[in-house]
């Protein structure tokens, strides 16, 4: 790596936190409506993952999806536009936190049923394999996406068909506020690809080389042909499930103790010890994304509004005489 | 013109298509070395190969989720439910992913998906097997719903709904494949979305679509020896609704029926009645008869079963009392 691509990652996440911590404000003022859920202490799980994958390997993740958006891509402007419910917003407004794709950067979304784009997955990847293209199709998911059904029908199509996908699980600990101690059968969620022949692997979601390394490594055997593989990205977040969160069922001390260790710290520290970069420097990367937060702020507020003659546009791709 | 069977049709239908886009291929439970539970796709595995004539586990999730996945992708799946019924498993699949992916997206995603699945009562399959939920699909924009009742709009209907850049649900009848009927030579599609007017007459509007319509054509050839003269139109499609000739057809004849397989409640003769109703007031000359199926899960005993069911008897006392 070079030092430009450190940079890079670090950056990212930086611009992650920023527009996240940004979101939750505009959240508390009702700029942006619906659910918020934040990818705040998550950053360098998308951020190692998009980093590894090239640019035919398709990515497809789960409501959580502000971080992957960003890091596949999509220019922060376009993101907070559509947090605003704009007409400039990546899916024009009309699908808000949760739905955000951009196809031409090959991420599919940004889907909101949780599971529900696990066998999806399968279907990009199947597509794939029948047209004899060499993407590996990525997709995230929590660990609390591994209790319902579409997930264990759409790994088992998966390895069943023999698709190339790498199923990459964040574990962050919760989903919404009940531990997979109390929700899964097993508590390490590794073990479930066991029972689907996988090879199955972990790693650390805190630290950004780590996840980048491991999922280059996955992505070539994948290419290779293995067929499905597991990862369990080991990650926790930092603020509640979304913005509505009571947040009783864990203690203020066990988020600090992950917060005293995040990634975006960890990988500072990293990057100064390892005189990769200057304090000067990482600090300019950060004054760098608040401004880029702010300038996409300012977009998003002065975008106009979807215009009310749009509310039909694209429920169909192909025009009905007298309506739907 | 050949003579040909409903299920000759819809297998004529797939067929043709293959052979035409090599993106088009199918998927589902036995559809390649069974051939189809209902032999649709019989020869097909030997002909097209285990790529394009995938067997899949029965895992309806998995089949309609990694279809709607292969589609966005840019292939164009027929997905085979085995039954209508089995869609309950896929539900979130079909009404929640497939009919809101390109409209979510603001446009970016296609999905040019067509699920095929057989449904209806009359063959002793008791309640969970016997079921015609045709309405409740038809309830969600996003979603096309086509549903014909004679051999020649099968055929043109499911060539229409390959050829279509969005998801269509395609609901066939398990007891009426064997029924015959005139189909042209050569290539056609019926566009999707135009209701047809079947059989012409004066005195009374018969409004109906799939099975139901041999039944609705049954009970008009009877009517006629009593000097009654009935107008049939086949809807073909749920959604999009075609009511131009509906209404075009009650302003002449000023007095509708409406015959469905389903359940009355909620159901199709209740959306096109009150279409009727808010459109042509003024014509109405008799309050509309609706002949629908008991508002019972449907018993195993036969004669129960078709106590239940929607006869063709059904069909001439509903004329007869609208003509009172």
């Amino acid at each position: 790596m070079e030092k430009q691509d450190y940079l890079e990652l670090y950056h990212q996440m930086v611009l992650i936190r920023r527009l996240e911590e940004t979101a939750a404000e505009l959240y508390q003022k009702g700029d942006i409506g619906g659910f918020l859920h934040l990818y705040i202490g998550q950053e360098a799980v998308s951020t190692g993952i998009l980093a590894a994958r090239k640019e035919q390997d398709r990515v497809i993740t789960a409501y959580r999806d502000h971080g992957v958006a960003l890091n596949a891509g999509i220019p922060v402007n376009l993101i907070m536009a559509e947090l605003l419910g704009k007409s400039t917003g990546v899916s024009h407004g009309r699908g808000g936190s949760m739905h955000m794709a951009d196809v031409s950067k090959n991420f599919w979304g940004g889907h909101a049923i949780v599971g529900a784009h696990i066998p999806i997955a399968a279907g990009l990847a199947l597509a794939d394999k029948m047209e004899k293209r060499d993407g590996v199709t990525i997709c995230m998911f929590g660990e609390g996406a591994t209790n319902i059904g579409y997930f264990h029908e759409g790994v088992n199509l998966a390895k069943a068909w023999d698709l190339p996908v790498l199923w990459v699980c964040e574990n962050n600990h919760y989903g919404m506020g009940t531990p997979p101690s109390k929700a899964s059968a097993v508590s390490e969620i590794i073990q479930k690809a066991c029972g689907y022949g996988m090879p199955a692997y972990d790693v650390d979601g805190m630290d950004v080389l780590a996840v980048k390394n491991m999922v280059e490594e996955r992505l070539v055997e994948i290419r290779k042909g293995s067929g499905p593989q597991f990862l369990e990205v080991l990650t926790y977040r930092f603020k509640g499930h979304s913005m509505g969160d009571p947040e009783r069922y864990r203690t203020k001390e066990e988020v600090n103790k992950f917060i005293e260790n995040g990634p975006i710290d960890r990988f500072h520290k990293f990057l100064a010890e390892q005189k990769i970069a200057s304090e000067k420097e990482l600090g300019e990367i950060q004054q760098k994304a608040d401004k880029e937060v702010e300038d996409a702020v300012k977009f998003a507020k002065e975008s106009p509004e979807p215009a009310d003659d749009t509310l039909f546009d694209n429920i169909y791709v192909e025009e009905l005489e007298g309506g739907a | 013109m050949a003579i040909i069977t409903m299920r000759e049709a819809i297998s004529q239908a797939l067929w043709e298509e293959m052979e035409r886009d090599p993106k088009v291929f199918i998927m589902g439970e036995e559809v390649g070395v069974w051939g189809g539970t209902y032999a649709v796709t019989k020869g097909f595995l030997d002909h097209f190969g285990s790529e394009r004539v995938r067997d899949t586990p029965i895992s309806e999730a998995a089949i309609i989720g990694s279809a709607i996945g292969a589609a966005m992708a840019g292939m164009r799946p027929v997905a085979e439910l085995m039954t209508m019924n089995f869609a309950f498993s896929a539900m979130d699949h079909i009404v929640n992913q497939a009919a809101k992916i390109h409209y979510m997206f603001g446009g970016q995603m296609r999905v040019p998906l067509v699920i095929r699945a057989p449904g209806g009562g009359g063959r002793q399959l008791a309640a969970t097997h016997s079921q015609t939920p045709d309405a409740i699909f038809a309830h969600f924009p996003g979603l096309k719903v086509v549903a014909p009742g004679t051999p020649e709009d099968a055929k043109g209907l499911l060539k229409a709904a390959i050829r279509s850049d969005d998801p269509v649900l395609f609901i066939e009848n398990a007891t009426v494949y064997q029924q015959r009927g005139e189909v042209p030579d050569g290539d056609y599609t019926i566009p999707i979305g135009k209701s047809k007017i079947q059989r012409e007459g004066k005195d009374v509007t018969l409004v109906t679509y799939s099975k139901m319509v041999p039944y609705s054509m049954k009970a008009a050839e009877q009517l006629a020896q009593e000097g009654i003269d009935v107008e049939i139109v086949d809807l073909r499609s749920l959604r999009p609704l075609d009511m131009g000739p509906v209404i075009e057809s009650f302003k002449h004849t000023n007095r509708a029926v409406i015959a469905e397989e389903g359940w009355k409640s909620f159901g199709v003769g209740a959306e096109v009645s009150t279409r009727i109703y808010e459109e042509a007031f003024d014509y109405v000359d008799a309050p509309i008869q609706r002949v629908a199926q008991k508002e019972v899960p449907l018993p195993y005993n036969r004669h129960l079963e078709q106590l239940a069911l929607p006869q063709v008897e059904d069909i001439i006392r509903a004329v007869k009392e609208v003509i009172k």
